[in-house]
């Protein structure tokens, strides 16, 4: 049932798919850059979690997903948002705490949602997201439309006694959830050997039933080809799906993280051998899929997107005072689906 | 030696029932373990086993039988060769002699619990037209009603918890909506408020309706981060772009001698949080108008039932939609010297206090809550600005209760017209104990109701 499987040859893949990802791996980092940076300049306030060094994670699986299929996440979500399709120029107005936010500024970096997207937040709670993330498949299956929810958690969440009650409703109930454990390899400053003595995580999904396995989060084209299978699975009917994404964040937890439970070096180890970005850069270059100039040119129009949305987030204006009391209550029954 | 067969109390808030079926006739022989009887409670229906043996030498109940009090004889058995009717006669006479029968009954009276029907209100405010054709209903039923009502119109309504489905509701609440909505809407979850409550969100999230049973309200303490922080603050923190439309219903407060650990009254807790909506109806009628009005409602709404007052009959209005709208407090009877504001449970001291002070010439009037959240001060400063005296009455405790509230409220608005301070009255400051007459002591009375009443009319 449960497969533990590894990609050991480069699937085919064209030029076009590889230079998609590239883009939309390189968009996430600068923004996170950015936004760490406007952190730093005081324009971003409170908690902020950066994606750096995850990118393949979402990306990969952003490329397994179809049209109508949802996304939830956690508080780390600026990625997630970006992968699918949010405009950067609303999410960084929001982490700006700006009029021009996806929330109007109400909600933050870690709660932002969006409809259009089919994206259900942005959870601040460790692994709150979880039990919804298998609602939002509820509702899919109860109206007997055939797509899938992409439910990301992170190692840390995997200790959460929900996500457990999650699995076993899941699979009770046969719901097209994709549980994603985004494993970065640290909670917070807690790694994934302190915390439990388990050996993998998504092997606590043989407990009910839930077949998984893990991948390499490092290549987004493994990531990819996993996101396909889980799909698959879930697509006919056949309940849920583990993905144990192996990953690693390059920066702390949060802004104030000092990050003295790892070593420089560890980080920088990971940098320079595992970046998924630079990965396919190389395969780009190697397959002679694209020359220097040509990514240099990609770089650049990122660069300008997130400048862009850099200056949309400084200039919008915060939220007039009379947003505090707005949309606490809803008058009219809203469009969620 | 005979031995007499008492009504048995198969459940913590049981004081009367239905013998339903006898399953042995006079002559036969038991022995312990026996079946005797089929019993009806508000629950279920029972099966009710013999713990003497003997033979049956007299029913003394017939099947069928409704509303026959728990400690009744039902039957008596005698002894091989014993005369039946002399120790039927004798059985029958001396109660004290009678060995205690199966199941053992509680040991204090049943008003300590369930106060009488209720009074009729003097003044009514019906949010039905005069004339309106009226039945009487429990509230368990119009709770039913109300749910199987809104699913029928609404296709994206499916009610979701622990033994809603095949059980038919720990407390039948869904009785027969299985049968009629099936499985895909009447869901049966595994024991995991965490989990379900969390799982419905993402599924109002999704578009859906759900309506969540907690069996009661105590676990619902397992699912508070996602009621709170998933369901209450997704509109405001998205901006208004999505929200979460929900239900979250169950019992709540004391039922009886449940101890500590079941009897607790959420009012006050969840009447904290901006975002959710928070019923407390009292009567039939406005636990099915107020339910309709829950289920339709685009917000996450906190629905607290009360066990003791399922069983309760009211009129209800015949009307084929019934609904009752939040927000708007309803006057059961109108007074001149004292405003007693009240919801839920506390409604039944406030109407008994009300009728004993007017035997006193005291005139009360007592005002229905119904919704926390969103509360009709204005009902309340009115009525306060005309009997100069408040007295607040609910079950939950005495720190931050809604009296408190009230009583800040009425303070700030009010303050040049009252005649002396707001008293309210509360459960104790402890934990529900578990011996009958603690209990009784922990929970607000109607006399303290009384005293109150009195302290602030200074009589």
């Amino acid at each position: 049932m449960a497969a533990r499987r590894t990609t050991t040859k480069k699937p085919n893949v064209s030029k076009e798919e590889l230079l998609g990802y590239y883009r939309d791996m390189l968009l996430i980092r600068r923004f996170e850059e950015k936004a760490g940076q406007l952190y730093g300049m005081g324009l971003i306030g409170g908690f902020c979690h950066l994606y750096i060094g995850q990118e393949a994670v979402v990306v990969g699986l952003e490329a397994a997903a179809e049209e109508g299929d949802k996304r939830v996440t956690s508080y780390r979500d600026h990625g997630h948002m970006l992968a699918c399709g949010m405009d950067p120029k609303g999410v960084m107005a929001e982490l700006t705490g700006r009029e021009g936010g996806y929330s109007k500024g109400k909600g933050g970096s870690m709660h932002m949602f969006s409809k259009e997207k089919h994206f259900y937040g942005g959870h601040g709670i460790v692994g709150a997201q979880v039990p919804i993330g298998a609602g939002l498949a509820f509702s899919d299956k109860y109206r007997g439309d055939d797509r899938v929810t992409f439910t990301y958690f992170g190692d840390g969440a995997a200790n959460q006694g929900q996500v457990y009650e999650t699995y076993n409703m899941a699979e009770l109930w046969d719901l097209p959830v994709i549980f994603v454990i985004e494993n970065n390899q640290y909670a917070m400053g807690t790694s994934v050997a302190r915390s439990t003595k388990s050996p993998s995580l998504w092997e606590r999904g043989a407990a009910y039933g839930i077949p998984g396995e893990e991948v390499d989060g490092m290549d987004v084209l493994a990531v990819k080809e996993a996101g396909e299978r889980a799909v698959a699975q879930c697509r006919e009917g056949k309940g849920p799906y583990i993905l144990e994404v192996k990953t690693y964040r390059y920066r702390g937890h949060s802004m104030s993280d000092p990050a003295k439970y790892r070593t420089r070096e560890e980080v920088q180890k990971m940098r320079e051998e595992r970046d998924c970005i630079e990965s396919v850069r190389q395969l780009l270059l190697t397959g002679n899929h694209a020359t220097e100039d040509e990514l240099k040119a990609i770089d650049k129009e990122i660069k300008d997107v997130v400048n862009e949305a850099a200056e949309f987030s400084k200039e919008s204006p915060e939220p007039a005072l009379e947003e505090l009391w707005t949309d606490i209550y809803a008058d009219v029954a809203p469009q969620n689906a | 030696m005979a031995t007499k067969v008492l009504m048995p109390a198969l459940s913590p808030t049981m004081e009367e029932g239905t013998l339903a079926k006898w399953l042995v006739k006079e002559g036969d022989t038991v022995s312990s373990g026996d079946i005797l009887a089929e019993i009806e409670t508000d629950k279920a229906t029972m099966e009710f086993e013999a713990v003497d043996e003997g033979i049956v030498g007299k029913i003394l109940v017939d099947a069928g039988s409704e509303g026959v009090k728990v400690n009744t004889p039902i039957a008596v058995l005698v002894e091989e060769g014993e005369d039946v009717e002399a120790a039927v006669s004798e059985a029958s006479g001396s109660d004290e002699k009678a060995p205690k029968a199966d199941t053992p009954a509680p040991s204090e009276p049943a008003e300590a619990k369930a106060p009488p029907e209720p009074v009729k209100s003097v003044k009514r405010e019906p949010d039905y037209p005069e004339g309106t054709e009226l039945k009487s209903q429990t509230v368990r039923e119009a709770l039913r009603d109300a749910m199987a009502e809104e699913m029928t119109r609404d296709e994206t309504v499916y009610l979701m918890g622990e033994e809603v489905a095949e059980y038919q509701g720990a407390y039948k609440i869904s009785q027969g909506l299985l049968d009629q909505f099936g499985a895909k809407r009447v869901v049966d979850t595994p024991i995991t408020e965490h989990g379900f409550a969390g799982l419905a969100v993402g599924a109002a999230f999704g578009g859906l309706r759900p309506i969540v049973e907690f069996m009661t309200f105590n676990f619902a303490m397992q699912a508070i981060d996602q009621i709170i922080n998933s369901a209450a603050k997704t509109l405001y923190m998205a901006g208004g772009q999505m929200g979460c439309p929900i239900v979250f219903r169950g019992p709540n407060g004391a039922a009886a001698r449940v101890a500590a650990q079941h009897s607790q009254d959420y009012a006050a807790w969840y009447a904290q949080i901006p975002g959710l909506k928070v019923v407390m109806p009292y009567s039939a009628s406005d636990a099915k108008g107020l339910l309709k009005s829950a289920i339709r409602d685009p917000n996450p709404v906190i629905f607290l039932e009360n066990e003791i007052l399922y069983g309760r009959s009211f009129e209800v209005p015949v009307l084929d939609d019934y609904t009752v709208p939040f927000g708007k407090a309803r006057i059961w009877r109108e007074g001149d010297d004292v405003t007693i504001v009240s919801f839920g449970i506390g409604m039944t001291y406030a109407l008994e206090a009300a009728d004993k002070l007017a035997e006193e010439g005291i005139s009360a009037e007592v005002i229905d809550l119904r919704t926390l959240r969103p509360l009709d001060y204005e009902t309340v400063i009115e009525s306060v600005k005309k009997t100069n005296r408040c007295v607040t009455v609910e079950e939950g405790w005495p720190v931050g209760a809604i009296g408190n509230h009230l009583s800040a409220y009425i303070m700030t608005n009010a303050f040049d017209y009252l005649d002396a301070p707001v008293l309210n009255c509360t459960g104790k400051d402890v934990p529900m104990p578990y011996a009958a007459n603690l209990e009784k002591h922990a929970l607000v009375t109607t006399a303290e109701v009384i005293d109150a009443v009195k302290a602030v009319t200074y009589r």
